[in-house]
């Protein structure tokens, strides 16, 4: 690989596609985080019906591969009258897959807060809703935190699967200059720039989780 | 007395972790069927003793001689040494993946190369020796604290040790399984088993101890008979020390 | 001919990916374990090097994602190394060495979360760190592992639908192959999906018989996984 073509070809396009990757991981990881929250709220709070609703979504979502679920909804839904385009269809896809996995780590870490605290807020008056809200939840997220922000990060490595469904995404655009121009060091190149965003999401979920501790409890 | 008649020696040993120097120079002799009862306030270095014998603390400074043959500095030959110096611990250390019974076959089996039937044979004598041979195939989390405590001396004697090191061994109990626990002591110490034990039971130490050793801040402060050491305690510190076990003092 | 004759038509065509996934799966879950076991006793107790160099692979797998992994060994490593090797098992050497990065982590935990006391009480009767390691740490850390292990499994499963990408001839390759066929899609895929849910449900039935099958009373490692 030589500079003219890094520098003149090969950056360009990994640039370009970086930049879709990060416009996927941007419109999915906030709804994932939203859902995946309700999800757990309807696991644990939620009547029969809601519960079992989650549950299955949640079960078809883990036991169905992201891959087929993106063929799903990019190329099985127009048989049913729906047409979406591959950037919604994969940041659709995301959210399933990135809320139905949150809610797990949500769910457990509601689990985990003691029944005291949701009796205290009964006895103050608040509402159902509101003890879950201001006072589960709070505590909750913070337990979910390490889990949450595993999952950010598997986020981005399976973003590259929207390149199945020809959303052209940094993953794609490198085996696209592959392809035209035989040069194998381009999925290292791709390789670096993965590892550097994996990295530094994580060092940024560690400094996260070390501010959001609350004082006097352990980080989970 | 000819050195020969000791069967371990203990020599200046020296420990310090950090900045805190816990043993300082500490040394004493054993003969065959003692029973060495080591008491003191908490914190003075007792256990760092017991461990810095078999080495699983190696000592700064000293020497520790089984049968004369060195034991500190050995290298490798510290696993023979340690088949010889048995262990038994405040927290039992029981192998929780495994029953009473393989508990004590396991080192039989993996150290002493028994074969099966024999490392089982022996291992339900020793069961049966500290009343546990009911309980063999029970995992450590079915058995009581001292239930627990039992199976794991019987660990310690089926390696057929020349001494056993009882580190604080009924600490972590109640009063009731307490006593089955010292029971079984001193029956061991009875029949003749060399014996070191770090504890804070006067009763056991005066009925069963050969010697008692006062330690404090690292040292040995004194070293006598349960005679000497309880009846008439040589220090102002040793004497305030055993009276406040004076209502521990009834067998 | 309606749909779902045209399904019943092709399902052996894609049954018979089953078997290639089951594979896929089965060999990844054993290279796996075969090497993050070790790689985990090493980073326990081996030397400050080796520490660093399987920090490193682990840091290197579990940053990467299974396609650009699948690209990097099917494009790069393997010609590179002049190597012509049939693409499943391309797909089984990245889903078992990116496994061996998980797993390592899972048995680390494990061997971590076992008290000091029992390697003490190991080494007070005359074993060998060796051994004590052989014959107490890793019994009690295989059976503390195991609910996040069987975690493994349906991730693993999942991830083998990508190896679709390098035209592994599994399921998900069957399906795509299918649809292009018989221009018949989403029952097609629906029909896929429930393969996958199904080998899922019934590989977790196993490891739960697995995990009852070696539990230990009042065990810490005992704690099951939910069965979905």
């Amino acid at each position: 690989m030589d500079a003219d073509f890094l520098i003149n070809i090969l950056l360009p396009a990994l640039w370009e596609g970086l930049l879709v990757t990060l416009k996927l991981i941007i419109l999915s990881a906030p709804f994932g985080l939203l859902f995946g929250t309700l999800l757990a709220v309807g696991r644990v709070y939620g009547g029969f019906f809601v519960n079992l609703f989650c549950r299955f979504f949640v079960g078809f979502i883990k036991g169905c591969p992201l891959i087929l679920l993106l063929f799903i909804l990019y190329f099985g839904l127009p048989s049913v009258g729906i047409y979406l385009s591959a950037l919604l269809a994969s940041v659709i896809g995301f959210i399933c897959c990135n809320s139905a996995y949150n809610s797990e780590y949500i769910r457990g870490a509601i689990l985990s807060v003691k029944e005291g605290q949701m009796i205290a807020a009964s006895a103050l008056g608040m509402t159902r809703i509101q003890a879950i809200r201001h006072v589960v939840l709070p505590q909750a997220m913070r337990r979910a935190i390490p889990g949450l922000s595993n999952e950010f990060i598997y986020l981005i490595k399976y973003s590259s699967l929207a390149y199945m469904i020809t959303l052209i995404e940094l993953t794609g655009a490198g085996k696209l200059i592959f392809s035209k121009y035989f040069e194998p060091d381009v999925f290292i190149m791709i390789g670096i720039i993965y590892l550097a965003l994996v990295t530094i999401t994580t060092v940024g979920a560690n400094a996260l989780e070390k501010k959001l501790a609350i004082p006097g409890t352990q980080g989970r | 007395m000819a050195d020969d008649d000791y069967i371990l020696r203990v020599e200046d040993i020296h420990k310090t972790y950090g900045d805190s120097e816990v043993l300082k120079g500490v040394s004493f002799n054993v003969r065959k069927g003692d029973t060495i009862v080591f008491i003191g306030p908490s914190g003075t270095g007792k256990s760092t003793l017991l461990r810095c014998i078999n080495q699983l603390t190696v000592p700064d400074k000293g020497r520790v001689y089984l049968h004369e043959e060195e034991v500190t500095n050995c290298g490798s030959r510290i696993n023979h040494f340690r088949q010889k110096i048995g262990m038994v611990f405040q927290n039992f250390y029981l192998f929780d993946h495994l029953t009473a019974v393989k508990n004590v076959e396991i080192a039989l089996l993996k150290v002493k190369g028994m074969s099966p039937e024999e490392a089982r044979e022996k291992a339900l004598f020793e069961l049966r020796q500290v009343g546990m041979e009911e309980w063999a195939d029970h995992y450590p989390a079915e058995l009581s604290g001292g239930q627990a405590q039992r199976v794991s001396i019987a660990r310690a004697l089926a390696m057929e040790p020349d001494v056993i090191l009882f580190d604080e061994p009924t600490s972590a109990l109640d009063p009731e399984l307490t006593r089955e626990v010292l029971e079984v002591m001193k029956k061991l110490a009875l029949e003749g088993m060399t014996m070191l034990v770090v504890t804070h039971e006067m009763g056991f130490a005066r009925s069963v101890a050969t010697e008692i050793i006062f330690m404090e801040g690292g040292k040995i402060l004194e070293a006598g008979t349960p005679e000497d050491i309880i009846k008439n305690p040589g220090s102002e510190r040793t004497k305030s020390f055993i009276g406040q076990f004076s209502g521990n003092l009834g067998d | 001919m309606d749909v779902f004759s045209i399904v019943a038509e092709w399902l052996p065509y894609l049954l018979s990916g089953v078997m290639v996934t089951i594979g896929l799966v089965a060999a990844a879950l054993i290279i796996g374990a075969l090497l993050g076991l070790p790689m985990a006793l090493g980073q326990v107790y081996g030397t400050r090097p080796l520490k660093m160099v399987i920090g490193t692979y682990v840091w290197f797998f579990r940053g990467l994602p299974v396609l650009l992994l699948l690209f990097l060994f099917y494009f790069t490593i393997f010609p590179f190394l002049n190597l012509d090797v049939p693409e499943f098992f391309v797909g089984a050497t990245v889903l078992g060495l990116r496994g061996a990065a998980y797993q390592s982590q899972i048995f680390r935990g494990a061997i971590q979360s076992i008290s000091e006391g029992q390697m003490t009480a190991a080494r007070s009767l005359g074993m060998s760190r060796l051994t004590a390691i052989r014959s107490v740490i890793i019994p009690q850390a295989v059976r503390v592992a195991l609910p996040g292990w069987s975690n493994e499994y349906p991730n693993i499963l999942t991830d083998s639908a990508i190896c679709y990408a390098i035209g592994v001839a599994e399921l998900m390759t069957r399906t795509s192959q299918i649809v292009a066929q018989t221009y018949i899609t989403m029952p097609i895929y629906l029909a896929c999906a429930l393969v996958f849910i199904l080998l899922n449900y019934a590989g977790m039935r196993v490891i739960y018989h697995l995990e009852k099958r070696v539990a230990i009373p009042g065990f810490s490692g005992n704690t099951s996984s939910g069965v979905l």
